[in-house]
């Protein structure tokens, strides 16, 4: 055992490691103190034939919602971004020393095998300092681990993930999925999006977020996307079921480490999806239930699944405000509570589906929607990857009879 | 000296001569004789050995000429041997026997309801307003499975999800609100068609306790759960199946681990049908069941009457004891679909005191430990929690939920909303409301439709209030409090008990 001070986890932050102010303001960063409004801001989008673009595009549209954060936190999920280790798991870590590094190495050289890893590049900008080492590895699983381990190869890399988060002080899996990353920290999300040079960038679904904290101290890994696997969350609002969502979530073995209700919202999908196998539409209405009273108006065989529905996942309805964007390996989905308490307009033109907080920041990025429409409370906005524009093998794309 | 008592009256009945009227209704409604007439004077000579201070011939006295207060003889103090206690041992010199009691302990220990405090929203989540948005208040009791399975069927020109799994009976009540086990025989037949006009109009359940239903019950059997305790009096296949769930009674709150005792005197004829047994004997059902001394059989009798019934759900009663956790889960693993938790300030028509006040733990407790038990062993979805035993208000529903009940179970409070004052003399059989009794003279004193419009008024005030609690803490449906500690902060435990609880001080945020 090495003799180490004892660190304070969850700072991230590295004494004396302060960025000197020397880079430009991104362009678009309007004057930073003022008009600080309340609330998060966030934004997906998602070209269903696979098409990438530049995280240019969600930087500037993020921008555009500068008014809707603080300053601290900002963060974006790239889909399709990695098409040299499609198949690899590219775990983002957020380290705050280099004894967090070593030891987090030596946990992923021990579970897996690392195919290439480096720095997450990034250039310096203003405003944002404090960041902890970046670094990306690019990690398969062995058969003969799962053999001993028997676990499913995502269970396998949810345990890793939830190891090594609630595990080693001052290391944080920023995500963890395949052909995709999150790049987040303390900052506006303009400042983030330049900062992890996300412009160099090119993918098929992109999700940003700008925080404004009040739960949390801004802390580097509390901003978001939240991820596991391929799923990555961003969220604006407040979960006030976090009690029970959290205490249902345990009782799955789901270690609930990061103080954050965003937390629950990216587990009960995993639950949801992955492990109980449900249909993305059918998961949204679970986690934003339809109302009895227009339950005991359907036919007696929607009654029936909805009730069902209700009744088996009630402790993972997600009640209180929110507005969620879900990253997916095969595609998006926007979601809002029950009863719309925090903005959430889609648009769709050609093969793109957009969301936003705001109209404008979608606006921003298409001028000109072929449709833009403000989704109805718990109704939600799903985006499809074409399977045969999409090249990874999806994991579970909800089968429709049509 | 035989006839000399030491226990002097605990209360004083003074008539205020210039106000009485003579009109002898108070000689007329008191059930214990307390109030004579004297043919002399024409005024009332009450005798106050016999007052419970139930308030009936308050209640009805035209001139408001009747006071009852506590009886202010000094007994030398002591702080450990209590006049009450002194009492105790002056009764059972006297007669050698067991001290009985009525309704729940009425003993000072803990109550932690009222040491827990409820969340509400501020600014960062938006409280929500009931009276203009939905809130919803409906549960669903029984056996859930962990997950559902989807498949697609096609719905006009495109398709639609159908339910794969085959799901259990689950009952469905609008409210988390369902009334504890009563039976006919402790109180009134009229006691019991008040509860089942109410639960009807509630949309929730009544339980028809240990003694039978009778047969004008019978329209009211989707709201009724009929209960099959050691006794088995009144239990035949019909009666099975002539409510919408069983429960097997093991263990009540106000007596865990003892049996029943229903004097003589009130098995009249009728209840002596509806029991099944002959007029004016004792009805004693047995400490356990006969044919329960084990956790397997229990699960041949739970599967026993599910076959019997048709698989309708099945409620197992178990008081809250020492070792609840362990019982309960075992008691899911057995096949239970509900498991009913009685805590130990649970009502009972008649309880050695001894039992009643020294037996058993706080509710809240229960909860918590059942509740967390089940979540670890991963099962937690395969039975509903019934929180029962000492629920007196709205506050007290919530708070049992937010520890994690499924729904609450209420009797007390229901019987004060039908005129109870808990005189704590139900076991005499000479209730002057009318409830716990047979004498035909008294029970024909509730009129079940007022009866059931008092306790409908009582449901749906609760019912609102739990709906401001809800919009207040920022949810709009009762699943997103039940089990959510996190909305609980207590105010004055000690920190083992909160640990226990899973709830932090107040003072603390997230």
């Amino acid at each position: 055992m090495i003799d180490r001070p004892a660190r304070k986890y969850g700072g991230l932050t590295l004494p004396g490691t302060k960025i000197p102010d020397v880079g430009p303001r991104p362009s678009y960063t309007v004057e930073a103190e003022e008009g600080i409004l309340g609330n998060c801001g966030l934004m997906g989008v998602c070209d269903e034939a696979g098409e990438r673009m530049s995280g240019e595009l969600a930087v500037r549209s993020m921008a555009s919602m500068h008014d809707r954060g603080n300053g601290l936190g900002g963060g974006f999920a790239g889909y399709g971004i990695y098409p040299d280790h499609p198949e690899h798991y590219a775990f983002h870590m957020m380290y705050a020393d280099e004894d967090a590094r070593q030891d987090t190495e030596f946990y992923l050289a021990r579970h897996f095998t690392i195919d290439h890893e480096e720095p997450i590049p990034t250039r310096a900008v203003r405003g944002i300092q404090d960041e902890p080492l970046l670094h990306r590895y690019f990690c398969r699983v062995e058969a003969e681990r799962l053999q001993e381990t028997q676990l499913s190869e995502a269970d396998y890399v949810v345990h890793a993930f939830m190891d090594i988060n609630s595990g080693i002080d001052g290391a944080f899996v920023a995500s963890a999925g395949r052909n995709m990353g999150a790049f987040k920290g303390v900052g506006f999300p303009e400042e983030i999006g330049e900062f992890y040079r996300l412009d160099e960038y090119a993918g098929w679904t992109w999700t940003g977020h700008g925080r404004f904290p009040t739960n949390t101290p801004g802390w580097w890994g509390g901003a978001h996307p939240f991820c596991l696997l391929d799923y990555s969350i961003v969220h604006n609002g407040e979960i006030s079921s976090y009690g029970i969502n959290k205490r249902y979530l345990e009782s799955h073995g789901y270690q609930l480490t990061l103080r954050t209700d965003t937390e629950v919202v990216t587990y009960l999908f995993d639950l949801m999806l992955r492990r109980h196998e449900l249909p993305v539409e059918v998961a949204c209405r679970a986690l934003a239930a339809p109302f009895w009273k227009d339950i005991d108006l359907m036919p007696a065989d929607d009654k029936e699944f909805y009730t069902a529905l209700r009744t088996v996942y009630g402790p993972g309805l997600l009640n209180g405000p929110f507005a969620v964007v879900l990253g997916m390996a095969d595609g998006m989905v926007a979601l809002n509570d029950r009863i719309k308490l925090r903005p959430l307009v889609a648009a769709r033109d050609g093969n793109r589906v957009y969301v936003a907080s705001e109209e404008s920041a979608i606006r921003e990025i298409c001028p000109k929607p072929e449709k833009s429409w403000m989704p109805r409370a718990g109704e939600p906005v799903i985006a499809r990857l074409n399977a045969a524009a999409f090249g990874a093998a999806p994991q579970s794309v909800p089968v429709e009879v049509n | 000296m035989a006839e000399v008592t030491f226990t002097r009256p605990e209360f004083r009945v003074r008539i205020d001569k210039e106000l009485c009227q003579q009109c002898g209704r108070c000689a007329h409604q008191c059930g214990w004789g307390v109030h004579k007439m004297d043919e002399e004077t024409g005024y009332p000579v009450p005798d106050s050995s016999k007052c419970g201070a139930c308030h009936r011939c308050v209640t009805f006295c035209p001139a408001q000429a009747i006071l009852v207060e506590k009886n202010p003889l000094a007994y030398k103090h002591s702080d450990s041997f209590s006049p009450d206690l002194r009492k105790a041992v002056w009764r059972q010199a006297e007669t050698g026997g067991v001290l009985l009691a009525g309704m729940g302990n009425d003993k000072p220990y803990l109550r932690i309801f009222d040491h827990l405090l409820l969340d509400a929203c501020q600014v960062t989540n938006p409280s929500i307003d009931p009276l203009r948005e939905p809130m919803e208040l409906r549960t669903f009791l029984g056996r859930k499975p962990d997950k559902i399975e989807v498949e697609y069927v096609p719905d006009g020109n495109g398709s639609k999800p159908k339910l794969k799994t085959e799901m259990d009976r689950l009952l469905q009540i609008e409210t988390p609100i369902v009334f504890g086990g009563m039976s006919y025989g402790s109180v009134s037949l009229n006691v019991h068609r008040s509860l089942a006009m109410a639960a009807k109009e509630l949309g929730t359940l009544m339980n028809t306790g240990e003694g039978g239903l009778h047969a004008d019950l019978q329209p009211y059997q989707d709201n009724i759960v009929v209960q099959c305790a050691s006794g088995r009096f009144g239990v035949h296949a019909d009666y099975l199946n002539a409510g919408c769930a069983v429960e097997i009674k093991i263990g009540q709150g106000a007596k865990p681990g003892i049996g029943g005792h229903l004097p003589g005197e009130k098995i009249n004829e009728e209840v002596s049908v509806t029991r099944m047994i002959p007029q004016g004997t004792d009805a004693l059902s047995p400490a356990p069941h006969h044919d329960i001394y084990s956790i397997e059989d229990l699960r041949q009798l739970i599967y026993a009457l599910k076959e019997a019934t048709g698989y309708k759900p099945v409620s197992v009663k178990i008081a809250a004891v020492h070792n609840v956790a362990a019982i309960a889960s075992g008691v899911v693993r057995a096949g239970a679909d509900i498991v009913y938790l009685d805590g130990f300030r649970g009502g009972t028509g008649a309880a050695p005191t001894v039992i009643r006040d020294h037996v058993g733990i706080p509710i809240e407790l229960a909860i918590s430990v059942v509740d967390q038990r089940l979540r670890d062993e991963g099962i937690r979805n395969r039975a509903s929690v019934i929180a029962a035993g000492g629920i007196r208000s709205s506050a007290d529903v919530a708070k049992a939920i937010a520890l994690g009940a499924d729904a609450c179970a209420i009797g007390s409070a229901l019987l004060v909303a039908l005129g109870c004052h808990l005189c704590q003399k139900c076991h005499t059989g000479s209730c002057s409301w009318g409830i716990c009794t047979q004498k035909p003279e008294l029970t024909r004193r509730l009129d079940p439709e007022w009866g059931a419009e008092r306790i409908v008024n009582l449901v749906t005030a609760w019912s609102h209030e739990l709906a401001e609690i809800l919009g207040a803490l920022g949810v709009n449906a009762v699943e997103s409090l039940r089990g959510s500690h996190e909305r609980l902060r207590s105010l004055g435990l000690d920190q083992q008990t909160q640990e226990i609880l899973g709830v932090k001080p107040a003072g603390i945020g997230h």
